[in-house]
């Protein structure tokens, strides 16, 4: 019987398995294709499959992608854009971070009349369409004198994604318990030492979801990037729109996979360095003293 | 010389209009300097308000607190010059040892080879000084509970505040931390409030406790007074265990009689009004020719002693004896009292008379 009963175990092992291989197969294969076709040259991608793996490994895509294909009018490859979605990027998702990390303090921690209310608010944005806010946005970066600048599009990231930030980390820091700060009022910390020194360090799981959600949502927005950036701050995804769009004689579809590899590789790094902190912070809370 | 800290007709509610709780219905104490003073009651009596108002966590809605010769009403926790230990310990998770009981010393802006050397002897004061590099998260319960009052040591306060600091701990380590608490106030000499509902822990520990229930001071003195002279039966019956024994009766001619039986013992007057007579278990004993007479219905052996429950006409009656003693549940005991060790209430009021 137990015999029996640990074939039928196995079996069922090894079905789960095949279906776990299939369905990653599934998901990796548009990769495998854009990376095999970004390798290729303009004739081997006519004349061999979709699938076939590239005669030899040919960067000239990739370089022209980086460098010199066109955009519109102007030929200078992704890389403009490419700087500008860091520039853009870097100083959003850190402060956006730092900012929902004090809003959540306050809202779960130093709670005052009406915070409750302010944060059904602050939630409320979180499911807000964002095509409502683009006039009043516009107008606003207008009267701040910095429409069409890559200023103008770290503050509309920055105001985007406080309601999420300050969601994770006030859910993070409601687990806190109440006696650590009493404590630390008792030995004489203030708002901004208990803060700093004790909140702070032990938010590692959660400032990690916040930075790669921050990071995957503000490099890969499309539609504030193409609503609020000007002539010299357009952002990658903008970029790669427009590279795919420009339409000469051939349609270079080598260029265009390379490209589209070059905006997608920052968002795919980050999951790599900092993702095993993904699961284990949404999952986690407070570690207790 | 003064009182160390007073507690000046403090009221604290909570809620607006009609639903105002009154939580603690003025409460007056005076600790005096090096004083061990225990707030014991039932969950909710009000203690651990009285205690964050102490600490300055929470404010009162009446009356003063008196630090010293300072009232502190309205002065942050911060400058109250009052360390706290907390039932969680709250230790700083991101912080090692050395550094949880650095933290007051290091906003406070004490010199570091100052702050080190206190740190030292606080660790060396409770056996810590090979823990001092770890994280709270690698220490044991007791261990943690160390480095909480270590925290609170090394600031040299004027006055410490304890929440029920045992009661997270498993019952051996209870033990040897209550012996712990107890000998680190020989040896600081600091004057302590500790809140607990653990009425062992009220008596082991105090030089005085205020037992408290429903927000009013039920009654403050010695252990020796709380548990001899209690002045009423709550008091009676939160403190000693197993409970005092309350039968009901009538003084008569010189007489107590209750329900079956007639003692003959000299009786406070009570305007012949019905009163309780309270008898600790250790203050029966039992005799075949007591006129006092019941059936044993329970028969409890803890090891040092053994508890018999006797069923009387007038209730049911628990006796402390000797562990060697034949009993068996079913006799037909008598009972017999001594004589210097009675305590009176008043039935209905519950106050004590004489």
């Amino acid at each position: 019987m137990s015999t029996k009963f640990l074939s039928i175990h196995m079996l069922s092992r090894a079905l789960l398995y095949a279906v776990l291989l299939i369905g990653a197969l599934f998901f990796l294969a548009p990769l495998y294709v854009m990376v095999v076709t970004s390798l290729k040259d303009a004739e081997e991608i006519r004349q061999t499959s979709l699938v076939s793996l590239p005669h030899a490994w040919n960067f000239e895509a990739w370089s022209l992608a980086w460098d010199s294909a066109c955009t519109g009018a102007q030929c200078s490859g992704l890389k403009p854009f490419f700087w500008n979605s860091a520039w853009m990027t870097i100083p959003a998702v850190l402060l956006s971070c730092l900012w929902g990390a004090l809003n959540g303090y306050v809202l779960s921690l130093w709670k005052f009349r009406g915070s409750e209310t302010l944060f059904a608010f602050l939630l409320f944005g979180v499911f807000m369409p964002f095509q409502v806010v683009l006039l009043p946005m516009s107008q606003v970066l207008g009267w701040l004198g910095i429409s069409s600048s890559i200023g103008g599009l770290i503050l509309v990231h920055l105001l985007a994604g406080l309601p999420s930030t300050t969601l994770f980390f006030r859910n993070y820091y409601a687990a806190v318990p109440k006696d650590l700060l009493n404590a630390a009022r008792m030995d004489g910390a203030g708002f901004w030492m208990i803060f700093f020194r004790i909140i702070v360090p032990m938010s590692t799981p959660i400032v990690m979801v916040t930075l790669i959600w921050q990071f995957t949502q503000i490099w890969n927005d499309f539609l504030f990037g193409v609503a609020f950036s000007g002539a010299d701050s357009k952002p990658i995804t903008v970029g790669l729109n427009n590279l795919a769009n420009t339409t000469s004689s051939v349609k270079a579809y080598n260029v265009d996979m390379a490209a589209a590899l070059i905006a997608g590789l920052p968002t795919m790094l980050v999951y790599v360095v900092a993702g095993r902190y993904f699961v284990r912070g949404l999952t986690a809370g407070a570690v207790k003293g | 010389m003064s009182s160390a800290l007073k507690i000046n007709g403090i009221r604290k509610c909570f809620g607006k209009g009609d639903q105002t709780v009154e939580v603690l219905k003025r409460i007056d104490i005076d600790v005096a300097p090096g004083e061990f003073l225990i707030l014991v009651g039932p969950s909710g009596c009000g203690k651990s308000t009285l205690l964050n108002i102490i600490a300055g966590l929470e404010e009162p809605t009446e009356g003063s607190i008196v630090i010293g010769d300072k009232n502190v009403v309205g002065v942050p926790p911060a400058q109250r010059d009052i360390a706290m230990v907390f039932q969680s310990y709250a230790l700083y998770p991101t912080m090692s040892v050395a550094e949880n009981i650095g933290f007051a010393l290091e906003i406070r802006k004490v010199p570091k080879a100052e702050r080190e050397a206190r740190i030292a002897e606080v660790a060396a004061m409770l056996q810590i000084e090979h823990l001092l590099d770890r994280r709270p998260s690698q220490l044991s319960g007791g261990q943690r509970q160390r480095v909480a009052m270590g925290r609170a040591l090394a600031r040299h306060p004027q006055l410490f505040l304890f929440d029920e600091p045992l009661s997270n701990l498993d019952a051996k380590l209870r033990v040897e931390m209550r012996a712990e608490i107890k000998r680190l106030h020989q040896l600081s000499g600091t004057t302590s409030v500790y809140v607990t509902h653990d009425q062992v822990e009220a008596m082991t520990l105090g030089s005085r406790i205020a037992v408290m229930k429903g927000g009013v001071l039920q009654q403050l003195g010695t252990p020796d007074e709380i548990y001899n002279r209690p002045a009423n039966t709550y008091v009676a019956t939160f403190i000693g265990s197993p409970t005092m024994n309350l039968v009901e009766g009538l003084a008569a001619a010189g007489q107590f009689t209750t329900a079956g039986a007639q003692l003959a013992v000299s009786v406070p007057d009570n305007q012949g009004k019905p009163m309780l007579l309270g008898l600790r278990p250790e203050h029966i004993s039992l005799s075949d020719s007591a006129t006092w007479r019941g059936a044993v219905s329970l028969v409890e052996p803890t090891g040092a002693d053994t508890y018999v429950v006797i069923e009387t006409a007038s209730g049911k009656v628990t006796v402390r004896v000797a562990p060697q003693t034949q009993v068996h549940v079913g006799d037909a005991v008598g009972l017999d009292v001594q004589v210097n060790h009675l305590t009176w209430f008043d039935q209905t009021s519950g106050v004590r008379l004489g």
